[in-house]
């Protein structure tokens, strides 16, 4: 069983730069900060090390982290512009009996993460739903699209703070 | 009243009017499509079972809406499922009524301001005859729902146009 930095310290010792840094700010649980296109990289050694033994990602989920920008795009609408979208990694070894976290954190105009669905399968359908709902592309991903909006949505990604939705969908009045 | 009050005392004969006989049979075996959506389908299925005895009424699911009258909007209506909703309802033979079931269906309920995914209530692509509030509502609400309904289809006409 290793904790937090152990785990940070394996991670920087085999991929030097591409570890970005261990965040041990949250009071839950500490996140190691990794480069968006070497998260795949990553994720292989982290499955396949004997000593991580990672074979389970728990969660992976989209964050709109909101650090951009306000600009007032339109009378009384504010847009947000630079600053950054995430992805959180949860991961668990049951043989080792450890847990790990990690993020990425890539641009909001033009966010491009690595996929990890050739690592943990599971993977495929959390990073069709954060596509879905934050907009995060997911280079290599065999099958990138919506799951859960109508898949002629074109109004955008709902959860990201600044999403505005639409007056119509089909004909169908969309506000109260 | 029922179509016996007029019955003549050998028991053999029967005269009521052609809008009565119509009303009376459509309104006690309204069978409906087997259909639930969200949490009110929990109800509307305990609504079924042998406690509540839906059938008790002629209430039937058939799981084709090509041969029911009635669908029961049974919980939160998605854009996505609008468009489902809405091709069932046209597959239906008429006379066909419909009941929404609960808030979320009614006007949209807890996800009015933030839902960009829900549809503010479904009236919004079909037409609605019976409305039953509740969140969700108890089986005893959908019975009387059930009652309201009966209700007006005994006083519709085959002449008359309907308001």
């Amino acid at each position: 069983m290793k904790n937090d930095e152990e785990i940070f310290e394996i991670l920087k010792a085999k991929f030097g730069d591409s570890i970005i840094e261990l965040n041990a700010k949250s009071p839950f649980e500490k996140v190691i900060v990794i480069a968006p296109l070497k998260i795949k990289e990553v994720s292989y050694f982290l499955r396949d090390d004997s000593e991580l033994d990672f074979c389970s990602l728990v969660l992976l989920s989209g964050v709109d982290d909101a650090n951009g920008e306000k600009v007032e795009l339109e009378e009384g609408f504010k847009g947000i512009q630079g600053g950054t979208l995430s992805v959180y990694y949860h991961l668990e070894s049951i043989n080792q009996k450890q847990k790990a976290t990690l993020k990425v954190s890539t641009s909001r105009e033009n966010p491009e993460v690595e996929s990890v669905s050739d690592v943990w399968r599971n993977a495929d359908w959390h990073e069709r739903e954060a596509f879905d709902m934050y907009g995060i592309k997911f280079l290599n991903h065999p099958d990138l699209r919506r799951i859960l909006m109508p898949e002629d949505w074109e109004a955008g990604y709902p959860l990201r703070k600044d999403y505005r939705n639409p007056e119509f969908y089909q004909g169908m009045k969309v506000p109260y | 009243m029922g179509l016996l009050d007029k019955e003549f005392s050998d028991g053999n004969i029967v005269i009521t009017k052609t809008d009565d006989l119509l009303n009376w049979a459509r309104l006690s075996s309204l069978w409906q499509v087997g259909f639930g959506l969200a949490c009110c389908a929990i109800e509307m299925m305990a609504t079924s079972a042998s406690h509540y005895d839906f059938d008790r009424f002629g209430v039937i699911p058939r799981n084709s809406p090509r041969q029911a009258d009635v669908i029961i909007i049974s919980g939160t209506v998605t854009l996505k499922m609008a468009q489902r909703i809405k091709r069932l309802y046209e597959q239906m033979p008429d006379p066909k009524y419909v009941i929404s079931m609960g808030s979320c269906s009614n006007c949209g309920g807890p996800y009015w301001d933030h839902g960009y995914h829900v549809l503010k209530g479904i009236d919004r692509v079909i037409p609605v005859d019976v409305y039953v509030p509740g969140c969700p509502p108890r089986p005893e609400a959908l019975l009387e729902g059930l009652l309201k309904l009966q209700e007006k289809i005994r006083n519709e006409s085959t002449v008359k146009k309907s308001a």
